[in-house]
């Protein structure tokens, strides 16, 4: 109040002189700041450039690797059907029955002679194990070549199909060099490997049954996680009381965040697997297991993107009549969804790049076919690569790559999905 | 808070629920934050024709008061009221009063223009729409223009009822608020220190509105503005650190308070 402001006595006034903006000290002092803007801005665009350099190098080394993974090298096989020992009749593949009369004939056997006629000494080790499948299902496809010469292309072995790309042994790729001269080879796009699920042989190996097990095993965390985690924050921070018992909540929620995702998995299988008896190595108990990993990160994000919301929203929707269920959903949800999805992603990237808790539930078996539901045995992208990286033999190496930038891309379009959406429901108040 | 003998005692006062008694009555109402008093066994009658303005420094408990009139006391943690208010003689601190119908009754305006961020239709549409006022389409439509033309901003936004409400200048967003506010058909409006956040000429639309508004709904303004309140209002009340000092006509405080205190503040010796 200015009474009593005005009654205050003043203290004291020092003699003032003038302050000299040109002394020599205050140009120090200008210059020592410049300095240190600059070395402030310096260090940042380091910062910024090593970690830019540390993706660069990532991506490059996987590109370099992986995109030969995506290739194949085929040979040129012509099978004469007619003069050949196969004994079987076109007409036998029509209907039923065609399934058992393909798998007793001798496929793999008259591949493997039309391989030799045609390519003599280099012809053993020359074809992939699982060419003659290929073979097999063009045949049920048009059963009327029986009556004719046929000419394939076939997957290599895979000591050819390394040469080919120029990082094989010496034996091998000189038998490369020679074929080539010949015209027998070709290398194009390995459309097998976007199809494909796992196999013994790099060369028949496809990226398609993992990619399925992400999927599905993503599709049960986020159904899970997702609403659970959203209502959970909700609840925490617009209905519940302040007291000991949310304060605890919250301290769990934060370390169960901080958990490492291994004991999750030793989790999910004593309670998932031992005691209630959930279907092994399914994309349900891994979706599960990833869900419970997830769900805290939700609830932290969501608890944060509802705590910005401004209050005068709230007051409006409160001043009006709004029930305190209606200004949640009409109002600080559709506010906080931004940031709630932001959360969401971040948390489903970190699923889905988990291996660690999916180990222990058994979903490192070697699934051979696309899971067909939420309880087939099925495996998942970062569990494929860690499989394919323990093999020993050297086409897995770009086989591995690929998976990587698989798992990359999926990320990416994840991402790319989240930034999509927090544009889409961003709003400015 | 309530108890019968309070709400028998309010009604032994005024039995009779007639044209001329008073819209709200607060008796001895106090406010608690925690342990701190921030009111004190404050009682006004609010009137149903005139607009009242509360006026007082920062810190006096005005806003305070308003805000228990239509409970959005009851959203701030620690908050406890004391004492009765009425509604037409119906306490609305008792268990029996449904605290969302009672805001749709008792609309407020907020100091700061907080328009819903979406359309200029939508923030008028949504009270009416959630509490079920219009029976159609069409009827909504006519509620919304309603409202704006109540509002005096009809004209300024007819053509771009699609566009949104935060797009608007403060003044705009203040009148889209009332609009809001009085699309559910309220009979009371709050208004806390509604023209702080605008400028002089978007403050005399608000003022102007407020005359026009004057009749049709119970008005309590709270304000810093001694010379808006003098403007606008027809009763004021002053209060002093939680305290209600004085209330009373409009002319008689401005010109001749009864207390030395109000005589202070409104020459502007402190505040």
């Amino acid at each position: 109040m200015s009474d009593s402001l005005a009654a205050a006595p003043l203290a004291p006034a020092a003699p003032l002189t003038p302050t000299d903006w040109k002394a020599d000290a205050m140009q120090r002092r200008i210059r020592r700041r410049y300095a240190a803007e600059r070395r402030f801005r310096l260090i940042g665009l380091g910062a910024v450039i090593l970690s830019a350099a540390f993706l660069a190098f990532l991506l490059v080394t996987m590109l370099g690797n992986g995109i030969r993974g995506f290739t194949q090298t085929e040979i040129r096989v012509e099978v004469d059907f007619p003069r050949s020992t196969l004994v079987l009749d076109p007409a036998a593949i029509e209907g039923f029955g065609a399934q058992a009369a393909l798998a007793e004939a001798d496929i793999e056997g008259i591949v493997l002679a039309a391989a030799e006629a045609q390519y003599g000494n280099l012809a053993p080790g020359l074809l992939s194990d699982g060419a003659w499948l290929r073979v097999r299902s063009r045949i049920a496809a048009d059963p009327a070549m029986l009556n004719r010469t046929e000419v394939f292309w076939l997957p290599v072995a895979d000591r050819i199909d390394v040469a080919a790309k120029g990082t094989g042994a010496a034996e091998a790729e000189a038998v490369y060099a020679q074929l080539r001269g010949a015209g027998a080879v070709r290398t194009g796009f390995n459309m097998n490997f976007l199809t494909g699920s796992d196999a013994t042989d790099p060369t028949m190996v496809g990226i398609w049954g993992a990619f399925k097990g992400s999927l599905l095993t993503m599709l049960v965390t986020l159904a899970l996680a997702f609403p659970v985690g959203v209502l959970a924050a909700v609840y925490l921070e617009e209905y519940a009381p302040r007291n000991r018992w949310t304060d605890f909540i919250e301290v769990s929620i934060n370390n169960l965040a901080a958990v490492p995702s291994i004991i999750f998995g030793l989790l999910g299988l004593a309670v998932f697997l031992n005691t209630m008896n959930l279907p092994r190595s399914a994309p349900l108990v891994g979706g599960i297991t990833l869900a419970l990993m997830t769900m805290p990160v939700i609830v932290i994000a969501g608890r944060n993107a509802i705590k910005s919301v401004p209050p005068s929203i709230r007051d409006a929707a409160l001043g009006i009549g709004a029930s305190r269920i209606q200004v949640v959903f009409h109002h600080v949800l559709p506010l906080a969804l931004p940031g709630i999805l932001t959360g969401t992603i971040i948390g489903m990237a970190r699923a889905l790049g988990e291996t660690a808790p999916l180990l222990m539930i058994g979903m490192r078996a070697f699934v051979a076919t696309p899971p067909g539901g939420f309880t087939d045995p099925a495996t998942v992208l970062p569990v494929q690569i860690f499989l394919w990286s323990d093999e020993v033999s050297r086409g897995f190496v770009e086989k591995t790559s690929a998976a990587i930038i698989v798992l990359l891309v999926f990320l990416l379009a994840m991402n790319g999905l989240a930034i999509y959406l927090r544009n889409k429901f961003e709003r400015r108040w | 808070m309530m108890t019968d003998t309070i709400v028998n005692d309010a009604l032994e006062r005024r039995p009779d629920l007639q044209d001329g008694m008073p819209k709200m009555t607060a008796r001895d109402v106090s406010v608690f934050y925690g342990d701190k008093k921030a009111l004190d066994s404050v009682s006004i009658d609010v009137s149903r024709e005139h607009v009242t303005a509360f006026i007082g420094p920062s810190g006096c408990g005005k806003s305070t008061f308003l805000r228990t009139l239509n409970r959005m006391n009851d959203t701030i943690v620690g908050a406890r009221v004391e004492g009765s208010i009425l509604l037409d003689g119906e306490d609305i601190y008792a268990s029996a009063m449904d605290v969302v119908q009672l805001r749709a009754r008792v609309g407020m305006v907020f100091q700061k223009p907080n328009p819903f961020p979406k359309s200029i239709y939508e923030n008028v549409a949504y009270g009416p729409r959630i509490h079920g006022l219009a029976t159609s389409r069409s009827h909504l439509e006519e509620i919304v223009e309603r409202s704006l033309r109540r509002a005096g901003l009809w004209d300024e936004v007819k053509d771009r009822l699609s566009e949104s409400g935060t797009a608007l200048s403060g003044g705009q967003q203040q009148r889209l608020c009332i609009a809001r506010a009085i699309a559910v058909d309220p009979e009371v409006i709050l208004m806390d220190e509604p023209c702080s956040a605008l400028d002089p000429i978007a403050t005399a639309k608000i003022e102007e509105l407020i005359h026009e508004l004057r009749g049709r709904y119970a008005i309590v303004i709270v304000t810093h503005n001694m010379q808006q309140a003098a403007r606008v209002s027809q009763r004021t009340a002053f209060f002093h650190l939680g305290n209600l000092i004085e209330y009373g006509d409009t002319s008689e405080i401005f010109t001749n308070p009864r207390e030395t205190r109000t005589k202070d503040y409104i020459t502007g010796r402190y505040g």
